[in-house]
């Protein structure tokens, strides 16, 4: 059974079908026993940082999150609150990855929209769960905050700046772009963090 | 779409029927298509749940992202269209009636949620919007009028040439060019593509290009359309 975790980040229900379109079983839910005991927990979200980790913290969700012992896939925003801080709201989040959320910044080049919008490639760095079929494979994305390169980056895309495409600490995953809105290739992704 | 269908007309009118939204949207997500959009062209209250239904079953199909207008006219109708799983909403009359609408969809649920559509048609060398799927002039100017939107919040400017609309003699180029000059946000250019040239013609002024009719009719094959695309040096997916 996979976990979907329930909080206040905007849209799920795209995550929930992608899911189920590669024929995965899950639930939404916050209740701790039930995400600590899935095979595999997703942590989508679409949203502003700040307000969804205060109400994470305000439902104790937070420090389930850290005690998960499954592998875990962070979301957008899911990504971006894994990190230590985020420009976004100036809050301090879980601190799995250890790297900080900063405002996209197009003042020396105003033809780059922001929000990051569409789809763009990602480039595997190392030891990269993501295989190579991956390699320069398109995306889609939508944000405006970005997480800077650490040692936990396992892809980056480029736009503007080279951020993190995707992070990996221990059973922790994510990745700022959305697999569930990323046809055929997103599918894949799913596929692949659900046979770890 | 017209009460569940899918419908095309030309220049806001005959409209001709395509077939059924949620199939046609699995063809085309299958086909390769980078995004997708759904008006609701003859938007009512009693309607809005047919509507919400044909969201829902288009999300649960396919895996791009989509966006949804059509008599969107306050926070909770834009909250229960993303609840049924579109990505975006696009806002048009409404927004020239009460653009503070604008600024509250951006507020709650980000400016990259919130399309502004514009219906515009050129009259002595004037670009002025019309409300109401073109039948209702209004004061407002294209390009102020865009800016004006950006300034309140728009994540994106969907800009239909309603004297191109379904004509198929290729995109507004003068118009989106200029544009480009007033906002910052990322411009779909629609109405008028005839030809995959014209897609071409519309990428060098806009950031991305929407069409309906010769997709829905099988003129271009979406496949194609990116080869031909590739081989002019334009990135695609």
């Amino acid at each position: 059974m996979i976990a979907v975790i329930k909080y206040n980040a905007g849209n799920v229900f795209s995550v929930l079908c992608a899911l189920r379109r590669v024929g995965a079983e899950c639930v939404l839910t916050d209740d701790r026993d039930t995400i600590l005991t899935a095979d595999k927990v997703i942590f989508p979200g679409v949203g502003e940082a700040s307000t969804a980790m205060s109400y994470l913290r305000e439902k104790g969700l937070d420090e389930v999150i850290k005690s998960v012992k499954s592998p875990l896939l962070g979301i957008c925003i899911g990504l971006q609150v894994m990190c230590r801080h985020s420009e976004e709201g100036n809050v301090d989040g879980i601190g799995i990855f250890d790297t900080v959320v900063r405002r996209f910044d197009n003042s020396a080049c105003r033809e780059m929209k922001i929000p990051h919008m569409g789809w763009n490639t990602i480039q595997r760095l190392g030891d990269c769960w993501l295989s190579e079929s991956f390699e320069d494979a398109y995306v889609y994305y939508v944000h405006s905050y970005y997480a800077e390169l650490c040692s936990h980056t396992v892809a980056t895309t480029d736009y503007i700046t080279k951020f993190s495409a995707s992070l990996q600490r221990d059973n922790f995953y994510a990745t700022q772009f959305h697999p569930e809105k990323s046809g055929s290739v997103g599918e894949a992704v799913l596929k692949q963090f659900l046979a770890l | 779409m017209l009460d569940g269908t899918t419908v095309k007309g030309m220049r806001f009118l005959h409209l001709k029927e395509a077939g059924n939204p949620v199939e046609l949207a699995r063809i085309y997500s299958d086909a390769g298509a980078d995004e997708l959009v759904f008006l609701d062209i003859n938007a009512s209250h009693e309607r809005r749940k047919t509507f919400v239904d044909v969201v829902r079953r288009v999300a649960e199909n396919i895996s791009i992202p989509f966006t949804v207008g059509g008599g969107i006219g306050s926070v909770e109708d834009v909250g229960m269209l993303l609840n049924a799983g579109a990505d975006k909403v696009s806002i048009n009359s409404s927004a020239i009636r009460r653009p503070e609408l604008i600024t509250e969809i951006a507020k709650a649920f980000g400016s990259q949620v919130c399309v502004v559509a514009i219906d515009a048609s050129c009259r002595d060398g004037e670009w002025r919007c019309y409300l109401n799927g073109g039948r209702v002039p209004t004061a407002k100017k294209l390009y102020s009028w865009a800016k004006e939107a950006e300034d309140r919040g728009a994540g994106e400017i969907l800009f239909t040439s309603m004297d191109h609309d379904g004509v198929k003699e290729g995109f507004a180029l003068d118009a989106l060019k200029k544009l480009q000059t007033f906002v910052s946000i990322p411009v779909i250019a629609s109405g008028g593509c005839g030809t995959m040239q014209h897609f071409v013609d519309a990428f060098r002024y806009a950031d991305a290009a929407l069409a309906a009719s010769v997709f829905h009719f099988g003129e271009i094959q979406i496949p194609q359309l990116k080869k031909f695309l590739k081989e002019n040096n334009i990135n695609v997916r």
